[in-house]
């Protein structure tokens, strides 16, 4: 099998196991809309203040999900030996990597997909340029899950990783936060001047831990 | 004959504790070698050291002719580990797991189909691996390794948990195994019931092995 092809089963493995497990749907969702309310009733009733801070908010709940999301990622391959059974297979690991940050990936896709309906609902946000925005979300869901997909098997083998999974991937996904809210206000406000800069730093971050990936994630799996 | 597991003075340590100190073993092609032991005497990490899951620390070490102190997964395409755990996904049917274990490892769909049917699951093809009994999770586990059309299989406690189908089934694999070509080792408890089908048994102690490399020390099997 090519890489594409490994990374396909991998994917496919991952995105079977959610849908019928129903974890993103029942679980993490509702808790990205509880996540949103919750904001609602703390800043203030006044629509004006969560229009200006609803990218900010949009891209923070976004993150939350995702450690959760990684944290499930890793979490079906801890039971059963499963991790051993993927080291035995003889996959390769960027291959491995790919398919598991690209069902994380996709998962995030959908989730930002209906928490853009909330924030539409709930913060009375008109979403302005789309191109910009959506090629933002599209570069920043790639390097979380990138990202995600890089310290999920770093911190897979020990004992506390759920709790050194936030403490690790935080810190390092930082600038997805900075720069797709700056891209998002940036095509609400339909200067997509502004945005754009902001969309190439999201690129460089994609592309940058998806390579970083490839390359660590088998020694990684091996050491985990 | 030629040789399958060359093992000398393989040391292998779990943190500092050296779970292996020292082992010499020699596993011709189609021999079928018993591990045995009490609890702790380093059967299962000796396999899982075999299988490359474990690094060699110390010693020589060549399975299929890869020197496992340079590197630990060029053969693992060419085995099977049947252990305590089944490297299944709760929430993937029978059939799933078992096509997906194959096609992770090289192997075909039909050869998924074919150990199905060998040993009985093909009733159990749409259930999946959460709502299986554990006798039922064996035969599964066993099942995907099969389906790799191994050159070495490796068996921990293999009869545990099986129903007496399962196990004849598993006693007329290890009669084969010589016919085919392929190598088995496999530790147990169970002795009495493996002796008569294995052609050498050796005994490990703290680590360390007696009856490793000669013929001479295999006893003399229980009548049939």
């Amino acid at each position: 099998m090519s890489i594409v092809q490994e990374a396909a089963l991998i994917a496919g493995k991952d995105l079977k196991i959610e849908t019928r497990a129903r974890v993103i749907s029942q679980q993490i969702l509702p808790f990205g809309l509880i996540v949103l309310l919750l904001f609602a009733f703390a800043l203030d009733p006044d629509r004006g203040v969560l229009r200006r801070v609803a990218p900010g908010l949009f891209w923070v709940t976004v993150l939350l999900a995702a450690l959760l999301a990684i944290s499930r990622a890793f979490s079906i391959e801890a039971e059963h030996g499963a991790r051993d059974g993927l080291r035995l297979s003889g996959l390769d690991g960027s291959s491995i990597f790919l398919g598991k940050a690209a069902a994380l990936a996709l998962e995030l896709l959908i989730f930002e997909a209906l928490l853009t309906v909330g924030v539409v609902v709930l913060f009375d946000v008109r979403l302005g340029s789309l191109v910009p925005l959506v090629l933002a979300s599209l570069a920043a869901t790639v390097g979380l899950a990138a990202a995600g997909t890089l310290y999920g098997v770093l911190a897979a083998g020990i004992r506390a990783r759920e709790t050194l999974v936030p403490v690790l991937l935080l810190p390092v996904v930082a600038p997805v936060l900075l720069g797709a809210t700056r891209a998002w206000e940036a095509s609400i406000d339909g200067v997509t001047s502004d945005a754009w800069p902001w969309v190439a730093l999201l690129g460089i971050f994609a592309v940058l831990f998806v390579g970083i990936g490839m390359l660590a994630f088998g020694p990684l799996l091996e050491e985990s | 004959m030629s040789v399958v597991v060359r093992l000398r003075s393989a040391v292998c340590l779990l943190g500092r504790f050296p779970a292996l100190a020292g082992v010499d073993l020699d596993v011709e092609r189609g021999e079928v070698v018993l591990l045995s032991g009490g609890n702790g005497a380093g059967k299962t990490t000796l396999l899982r050291l075999l299988a490359g899951l474990l690094p060699l620390h110390q010693g020589v070490g060549e399975v299929l002719g890869t020197d496992l102190s340079r590197d630990r997964r060029s053969h693992r395409r060419r085995l099977a580990l049947v252990g305590q755990e089944t490297f299944c996904y709760d929430d993937l049917t029978v059939a799933e797991n078992l096509r997906f274990a194959a096609r992770a490892s090289g192997s075909t769909v039909e050869a998924a189909s074919d150990a199905l049917v060998a040993l009985d699951l093909g009733p159990l093809a749409d259930v999946r691996h959460g709502k299986l009994s554990t006798g039922q999770r064996r035969r599964l586990a066993l099942a995907i390794g099969l389906a790799r059309a191994p050159e070495l299989l490796l068996l921990d406690e293999p009869h545990a948990g099986l129903d007496a189908p399962g196990r004849a089934y598993l006693d007329s694999v290890l009669k084969d195994a010589a016919a085919n070509g392929t190598s088995v080792v496999l530790a147990s408890h169970e002795l009495e019931l493996m002796r008569p089908v294995v052609d050498r048994e050796v005994v490990l102690v703290n680590g360390q092995a007696n009856g490793a490399l000669a013929a001479a020390s295999t006893p003399e099997p229980a009548a049939v």
